[in-house]
């Protein structure tokens, strides 16, 4: 089987666009853990609604950034390849 | 991508931005894009509304009528936002927060509207980021005149690089978050338009409300939010 050169950096940027979306674990768990303690300030004390939920919105979404991170490098891995330039 | 998956995949997804119009400027290519029809569609949009709500109030008298009462609502929620969380520094803030608000709002549902979000393009994004660092920096300046350098120092001396690209790292991280977030409902709903058009009738009205509606509404409000946080860090208690 011949494999031409673009073919192979294509596959291996596939490959590694995959691998960098397992960073999608953390913001994941981050996001998981703040909005149960969220809930957590809500049920001791139900008045402050409001503001845990805004703070736990901010929290999250600068929880979310490093998922975001990985995102990015997959999606230039796959539709705006560095590597094919050097070919 | 057609050949692999057979009937499905007749269609090409579609969620990437095309040129339009192709010019030259000072030896350099650049081009129109569908962002800018997207961004010069909402702006359209924006200004009617405003020009709108502009009659109704100035011929109001007695009883205000729906729009005014829409628009009033719009207007103090925004208000009580800047308020909550910058308290008496944000008086002059008012406006910026506001159409930054409005314009997000308005660029991330344009989905919806079967436009493509201008907030998917990193070329929107990172522009309104840096407004936001220079505002901060503007600020710091402005308020902690020379602590602003000597702030970078501190604790130790030595971690200055560390401060320094903690500082350099706020409009990229801003810009990346709301860039990222928009594009990938946009991709993901474009790969499902493409890859099961044949199918896709009504239900993925359900992924659009996630996407879209959610998504972007959290979005246009965190964006607001962390420019409050950081601008008014640095500005002195109220």
């Amino acid at each position: 089987m011949n494999i031409s050169n673009e073919g192979l950096i294509l596959a291996c940027s596939a490959i590694g666009a995959g691998l960098a979306m397992i960073a999608g674990i953390g913001p994941g768990v981050g996001q998981g853990i703040a909005a149960g303690h969220g809930a957590s300030a809500v049920g001791r004390n139900p008045g402050a609604r409001s503001d845990v939920t805004s703070t736990m919105l901010l929290g999250q979404a600068v929880a979310e950034t490093t998922g975001l991170y990985s995102l990015v490098i997959a999606l230039i891995l796959l539709f705006a390849n560095p590597l094919l330039g050097k070919l | 991508m057609g050949n692999s998956l057979g009937i499905l995949a007749a269609k090409e997804p579609d969620f990437q931005i095309h040129g339009l119009i192709k010019f030259q400027l000072f030896g350099q290519e650049l081009w129109l894009t569908t962002t800018h029809v997207s961004i010069l569609i909402i702006c359209i949009l924006l200004l009617i509304f405003a020009l709108v709500v502009r009659a109704k109030l100035s011929d109001a008298e007695g009883k205000p009528g729906v729009l005014q009462n829409i628009a009033e609502f719009a207007v103090e929620s925004l208000d009580n936002m800047v308020h909550g969380s910058m308290g008496k520094n944000g008086l002059g803030f008012r406006n910026y927060i506001g159409v930054l608000f409005l314009f997000l709002i308005v660029s991330n549902l344009s989905g919806l509207l079967g436009l493509r979000p201008p907030t998917a393009d990193y070329g929107v994004t990172l522009p309104l980021g840096l407004i936001t660092f220079t505002l901060i920096q503007f600020n710091n300046i402005k308020y902690n005149k020379a602590g602003a350098f000597t702030e970078l120092f501190k604790p130790l001396p030595f971690l200055f690089p560390i401060n320094l690209i903690g500082e350099i790292a706020v409009p990229f991280s801003l810009s990346l978050r709301l860039f990222g977030n928009v594009l990938s409902g946009t991709v993901i709903m474009g790969l499902l338009y493409g890859l099961l058009y044949k199918v896709a009738w009504a239900w993925p009205g359900i992924l659009h409300i996630y996407f879209d509606l959610f998504s972007g509404c959290i979005q246009a409000y965190v964006f607001c939010m962390l420019t409050m946080v950081f601008i008014n860090a640095k500005m002195p208690e109220s």
